[in-house]
């Protein structure tokens, strides 16, 4: 009797702790992308630019190791993004040569060939090493650039089989476009000392120097000054230092401003770092050209009047809304790599909403069909497995809430076939019931034989079920992982109901009372 | 109230009926998808949709017309355009096998043509309530993952029932689910649903429905074993299947109740889900009653036939057998 009661009091304990969960149900259940609205991306972290980058500038160090030793006439080429290749070091030089190497060969490692030719290869922990940095680099200027946005709760997430692609969801973003390009934008900003230019082709450019680039210069695209804002700017080259005087990295801060010309533009702070090396080389190249490079594109190459420490502008031919998205994604940092979409989902929120109208009306239906169903077949029975089922409905929305897990429109479906699929263990239960009765037992024996033969099935076709939606959620994302969670949630509270909330009843309608035939 | 009353139905006489008339089905299914194909969703293929909604619904004809002359949209036949949800909706699938170029914001050209394209003809107003556009990378990679799901599930399956019961029951079991699986292929085949992302959810939920069911007449099997061991083992698996046949068919109709409601009301997004769970909870219900049962029993029969015996002898390898397990059985 005291048992009696205490299961009937952890009984109501339970359920009313899971309608306090979900009460009130539209504040507290969170809605998935799919039922909500929003847009959810898909793009790959194209870790092969890090890689080269890396690349390029081992490369640089060794040809300034090598020249400072005294070696001269060697060429030295990327071949690969991990690879890089010298040719034709003298042979009186090779020793010293060696010892120039020797400084890289902490991360490449080098293989001599004929005729004074080496290959140097990144080795490959090294690359794989900078390949999950840049990922993780690129995940986190992406979790600070839609922070900025202000987006209520997105998620952003690893994912890809070779984990180099990255989820982004933005429920209930309209400018799609707009958040988009903020989050691919590279923002690689350098500012590059000019050495020529500009001239309206390459070959202009390097009209001077006979054809060839310096190997301490690059040649870089940019918009011509005299394009007035709007018109299509024509594009011009501009011959620049390879080593870039300072970098986003250096920066302290950027905002929205105006320039002279009072167009639309980006001031920026630099850091002490940054102004202490910008500060020498603006004070060594007064008078030359300086080059605010955006993604490998010069947006503009003021002259430098004075020295300059700690501050600059970017102007360009922008918009208000462009300098804004600007100043967001230079505070942001720099991506380290390049990315690119490959996939995009947006949802409408009518859309979603009917979603939501749909799976409520399926649900309804569903759970309407069920209940009769039983009430039919079972009786006064059929009363006890509805109330079974309701509380696992109710359990399974107040945990779901609990933990914070996402109801998604496959969630939904998850939700109706939880109905379906558990009532499936009362049938089990009372089937049983119903063949110990035939078996001439007394209606309490056939009740406790009922609910103990068959509990080691209930198991085993509860972790079976189990079993499988563990692998869906693996596979899935955001709508198929609601679906697993909804489904292995309904399991585990339906185990519950159907065994110690369904028998709980039982025994209270029987306890206390002379009952000759049960209703099943 | 009771379906059958003591039922006693020789169902393993039918094994190889069943299994000949499942061997026609999915025959059919593998002719049906060497032929035709297995449509596949976005999600698989790749491309472009744009769901739309109208002020006043044109027809088909007409948004196909609008989409023909626009010079961005190259898919021409290819194109599909049908009615989204109900007619009261007004709203319309736009789907293209094509998508911009991976590179930039590229990836929605198609879909900013389609747009254009509609704007550009006098189809009234309208607004995209929705658009997917998935590159062709994604695809692959979705259908190298669906099937590790599926065969990681099945063998997760198998090492768990082999564990709880007998590994020749565990192949039964996973005989019958591969079994489902490969009907219910057949039927989206049949059918023409799209392979999607739910349709995938809904077949490993098969999985799961499809495994319980026979579990349920397995531990029959097993109690059978241990209490009856004069029976042969056919009349064993036999006398299980009746015995929890009432189950099985009430089991079958609640979810099916409820797979149905989602079908007819869930909305669009849900129908291939809602078909591939009706199909599935059929196909799952027969192939443990017929196919499971079939199988377990061909393994067994297979085995007993090393020991040298009569046939009563193989009652006591069974129970022999049982007693070892009987700390498992409880």
């Amino acid at each position: 009797m005291k048992n009696l009661r205490w299961r009937v009091l952890a009984t109501l304990v339970i359920v009313g702790l899971a309608i306090w969960a979900v009460y009130p149900p539209d504040q507290k259940i969170k809605l998935g992308l799919d039922l909500q609205g929003g847009v959810h991306l898909v793009l790959r972290v194209q870790t092969d630019d890090a890689l080269r980058i890396d690349t390029e500038t081992t490369l640089e160090q060794l040809r300034e190791a090598a020249e400072t030793k005294g070696v001269s006439g060697a060429t030295f080429t990327a071949t690969t993004p991990t690879q890089f290749k010298v040719e034709g070091v003298p042979q009186p030089q090779d020793a010293a040569f060696r010892e120039a190497a020797n400084e890289v060969q902490a991360t490449f490692n080098r293989e001599s060939g004929a005729n004074g030719s080496y290959t140097f290869e990144m080795k490959p922990n090294i690359a794989v090493q900078l390949r999950e940095s840049t990922v993780t680099q690129a995940l986190q200027t992406i979790e600070r650039r839609v922070n900025d946005l202000g987006v209520a709760e997105p998620v952003i997430a690893r994912t890809g089989s070779n984990n180099d692609q990255i989820i982004v969801e933005l429920p209930g973003v309209k400018e799609v476009a707009r958040a988009k390009e903020i989050i691919r934008s590279t923002a690689l900003l350098e500012l590059k000392i000019v050495e020529d230019g500009p001239a309206g082709t390459k070959d202009a450019l390097l009209q001077s120097r006979s054809g060839a680039v310096p190997s301490n210069m690059e040649v870089v695209p940019g918009a011509s000054d005299s394009t007035a804002a709007g018109d299509r700017a024509a594009t011009v080259f501009y011959l620049v230092r390879r080593t870039a005087t300072v970098t986003g990295r250096d920066l302290r801060n950027a905002k929205p401003s105006l320039d002279e010309m009072n167009r639309p533009a980006v001031s920026f702070t630099l850091n002490n770092d940054g102004a202490r090396k910008f500060g020498k080389a603006t004070g060594e190249n007064v008078g030359r050209r300086l080059a605010i490079i955006l993604d490998g594109r010069i947006q503009s190459a003021p002259v430098i009047e004075s020295r300059i420490t700690d501050q600059g502008r970017i102007s360009g031919t922008f918009t208000q809304q462009e300098v804004q998205d600007l100043s967001l994604v230079l505070n942001s940092g720099a991506l380290p790599a390049s990315m690119t979409y490959l996939e995009e989902n947006t949802v409408g929120p009518s859309l979603g909403a009917d979603s939501i109208r749909s799976g409520v009306i399926a649900s309804l239906v569903g759970l309407g069909a069920v209940l009769i169903f039983m009430l039919v077949y079972y009786h006064l029975s059929g009363i006890n497995a509805v109330v079974a089922l309701l509380f696992n409905l109710l359990i399974l929305l107040g945990l779901m809430s609990y933990i914070g897990a996402t109801m998604t429109l496959p969630g939904i479906a998850g939700f109706v076939l939880t109905m379906g699929i558990g009532v499936d263990s009362n049938v089990l239960i009372f089937e049983r019931i119903k063949e110990e009765l035939a078996a001439q037992r007394g209606i309490r024996q056939a009740l406790d034989a009922g609910f103990s033969r068959v509990f080691l099935t209930l198991l085993d076709t509860h972790v079976a079920s189990l079993i499988s939606a563990a692998f869906l959620f693996q596979f899935g994302t955001g709508p198929i992982r609601g679906f697993a969670m909804t489904l292995s949630i309904g399991l585990l509270s339906n185990l519950f109901t159907a065994t110690f909330v369904s028998k709980t009843i039982f025994e209270l309608v029987l306890s206390g009372r002379k009952v000759q035939k049960l209703s099943i | 109230m009771q379906i059958f009353k003591n039922p006693h139905f020789n169902f393993v006489k039918y094994r190889w009926h069943a299994l000949i008339l499942s061997w026609i089905i999915i025959g059919a299914g593998v002719a049906t998808i060497f032929t035709a194909g297995l449509p596949l969703g976005v999600e698989f293929s790749g491309g472009t949709i744009v769901i739309v909604k109208f002020d006043t619904a044109p027809s088909v004809e007409q948004v196909r017309a609008a989409l023909g002359r626009h010079q961005g949209i190259t898919a021409g036949q290819n194109i599909v355009v049908q009615r989204y949800g109900d007619e009261a909706a007004r709203e319309v699938l736009i789907r293209l096998p094509e998508v911009g170029q991976e590179q930039g914001t590229g990836l929605t050209k198609t879909a900013d043509a389609v747009v254009n394209g509609l704007s550009a003809s006098n189809l009234g107003k309208f607004t995209v309530v929705g658009q997917q556009v998935v590159g062709p990378v994604v695809g692959q990679e979705l259908t190298r993952k669906g099937i590790l799901a599926t065969v990681l599930s099945l063998a997760g399956l198998l090492a768990y029932i082999a564990f709880r019961f007998r590994f020749s029951f565990a192949v039964g079991a996973v005989v019958a689910t591969v079994h489902d699986l490969l009907v219910t292929l057949a039927f989206l085949a049949f059918f023409r649903y799209d392979m999607s992302l739910n349709v995938i959810a809904a077949i490993l939920t098969v999985t799961g429905y499809s495994t319980n069911d026979t579990i349920v007449i397995f531990d029959r099997v097993r109690e059978n074993l241990k209490n009856a061991r004069r029976d042969s083992i056919l009349e064993t698996v036999n006398t299980a299947i009746n015995q929890t046949l009432n189950r099985t068919i009430l089991t079958a109709g609640t979810t099916l109740l409820s797979a149905v409601s989602l079908f007819l009301f869930g909305g669009e997004v849900l129908k291939g889900f809602a078909f591939t769970m009706i199909v599935g909870v059929i196909t799952g219900t027969y192939s443990s009653v017929f196919i499971a049962a079939a199988i377990v029993t061909f393994w067994r029969s297979k085995g007993a036939a090393r020991v040298p015996a009569p046939a009563a002898t193989n009652g006591d390898a069974a129970r022999k057998k049982t007693n070892n397990r009987k700390n498992r059985v409880s």
